[in-house]
């Protein structure tokens, strides 16, 4: 079952990449004087917004399987945790590579500057560096060499990345928190869970709790 | 695009107000669906959102406060708005303004002047002859446009009204209508939308009291009926849907500098070397690849000498 919903579910994680792509080259790809323009009048910004979306869902996506697979009894969704996890990554890279390259056009000066002077910038750069190593180690050779203990604590990571993100969200809009804010409740909810579940056993040390799945959450 | 980019001010360059006007048919045609296709824009299809509420305006005049450079095309600067009256997704005012209703408009005019009054607009737009003023318009999130504006200078109307000595700073406030408008009925910003000039910032022929654009009068979602443009300012401070113009003595509270003190002043000079909300040195003009610097007053030097001696860091 999983052996065939993988492809579908990796194909569906390509669709908004997918979408963006064609929105920018449009019907004409040979014709660069129309490029961008199925995303507005400000394609640049269209693309920030579009990629930088679909990291903070896909981080989500990603801190959701644990509770998910526990509340749901369902333990085969760890199958799917890495795959949303490198998405996360990809997306993030789109979203880092578009900061770079056509916002700031690689000027090196202003890029430093931002990332010193502007905070919005500061902590969504450190959003970024942080899934690095949890991309770099995410596979099962990674696991073996670093051992499941130290595995798992490097992976918490995503807990301060994902807070990073939505920081690096509300800092940068204008006036209207509504969306930052509905990504950062979200967020709260998954990390709440987490907390309730790592702090039940030594706030009740008399309940055996019973149904918990195999390995420890992380 | 119809335009050509040239060096001189000649009216000749200036894409006479025909060649506008049949864009609309040009749009409506057969090509459309290509034109749409390679644009992108939905809206394309039903060019009646545009068209609906605007008229041609006739006997412009040309100005020598205007650019040369690239018009934006009227397409980008009607479905790419900084509305939030309506929504803060820029996409929308379009839809949204659709139906707003311009007409009857009456203007207050009050505070330190003679004659507190109620002027109709259209008696108000008739103040001074409709002058075509192409200028840019920067706006504080780092992309900018060039728009052939059409109204008067604020100084035509300063001078009737005659305000009194007391008045060092004109007040503009714009319309609160919830039932109008879907963004007002939250308080993402605090409604209504006030700006404010220093009296001498508000003479100074480049300001401009604007009741059109392409030709036509303004677009709903950019302003109509009624707005103020300050070209060498951030985009914020040229207010959109103005109710009332009031003279006063003490620098008004805008509607920005209270959402957030430290990234939005009252001043709000475009300067690439005073970075409060993002970094300024560079702008996105829309419809060009690469950025581009961005020039100390909007490229407008002639106001520099609103600010000799002023230190522009500090009063941002």
């Amino acid at each position: 079952m999983i052996r065939v919903l993988k492809p579908i579910v990796f194909l569906a994680c390509l669709v908004p990449f997918g979408v963006l792509l064609y929105q920018f080259f449009g019907l004409h790809p040979t014709d660069m004087t129309t490029w961008g323009a199925g995303l507005g009048a400000n394609p640049v910004e269209a693309l920030e917004h579009g990629t930088g979306d679909w990291v903070l869902r896909f981080l989500l996506i990603t801190l959701a399987i644990t509770p998910l697979r526990q509340l749901l009894r369902i333990p085969s969704l760890i199958r799917f945790r890495r795959m949303f996890g490198l998405f996360a990554f990809f997306y993030a890279c789109l979203h880092f590579a578009t900061y770079l390259g056509l916002d700031k056009f690689l000027n090196v000066h202003e890029i430093l500057a931002d990332v010193v002077k502007r905070k919005y910038i500061t902590v969504g750069f450190a959003a970024f560096v942080l899934l690095v190593p949890l991309a770099f180690t995410s596979t099962a050779g990674w696991i073996r060499r670093l051992g499941g203990k130290r595995w798992r604590a490097l992976h918490r990571l995503i807990y301060a990345s994902a807070i990073a993100g939505v920081i690096h969200y509300l800092w940068l809009v204008k006036a209207d928190i509504r969306k930052p804010l509905i990504y950062g409740a979200i967020l709260a909810v998954l990390l709440a869970y987490r907390l309730f579940v790592w702090l039940r056993p030594k706030l009740l040390p008399d309940r055996v709790s019973s149904g918990r799945l195999t390995a420890p959450t992380t | 695009m119809l335009i050509k980019k040239s060096d001189g001010i000649l009216s000749s360059e200036i894409t006479p107000k025909d060649l506008y006007l049949n864009r609309r048919k040009f749009l409506a045609g057969a090509s459309m669906t290509a034109v749409a296709a390679g644009i992108g824009i939905k809206e394309l299809l039903s060019p009646s959102a545009r068209a609906a509420a605007t008229e041609k305006i006739e006997g412009l005049q040309k100005s020598p406060l205007s650019t040369n450079e690239r018009i934006t095309p009227i397409n980008t600067v009607t479905h790419y708005n900084n509305y939030y009256e309506f929504s803060t997704e820029k996409e929308e005012p379009a839809g949204l303004a659709k139906d707003f209703r311009t007409r009857p408009w009456t203007v207050t005019i009050d505070g330190h002047v003679p004659k507190k009054q109620k002027l109709d607009i259209d008696s108000l737009i008739k103040f001074a002859p409709p002058e075509e003023r192409i200028y840019r318009l920067r706006c504080v999130e780092g992309w900018s446009i060039v728009v052939p504006w059409i109204g008067f200078s604020l100084s035509e109307l300063i001078k009737r009204v005659q305000p009194l000595g007391k008045a060092k700073y004109v007040q503009f406030t714009s319309i609160y209508d919830p039932g109008q408008m879907p963004g007002q009925r939250r308080q993402v910003l605090d409604w209504p939308y006030v700006e404010g000039l220093r009296m001498d910032e508000a003479m100074h022929p480049l300001t401009l009291v604007c009741f059109g654009m392409y030709g036509e009068t303004l677009a709903n979602q950019d302003g109509a009926p009624l707005r103020i443009i300050v070209p060498w300012k951030y985009g914020f401070k040229s207010a959109k849907g103005i109710v009332k113009i009031s003279f006063v003595e003490h620098e008004p509270m805008t509607t920005w500098n209270i959402a957030n003190p430290h990234d939005f002043g009252f001043y709000s000079n475009v300067n690439p070397n005073v970075e409060r909300y993002h970094s300024q040195a560079y702008e996105r003009r829309l419809g060009e690849f690469r950025p581009r610097p961005t020039l100390l007053f909007n490229g407008y030097d002639q106001v520099s000498s609103l600010y000799s001696g002023m230190d522009l860091a500090k009063n941002y």
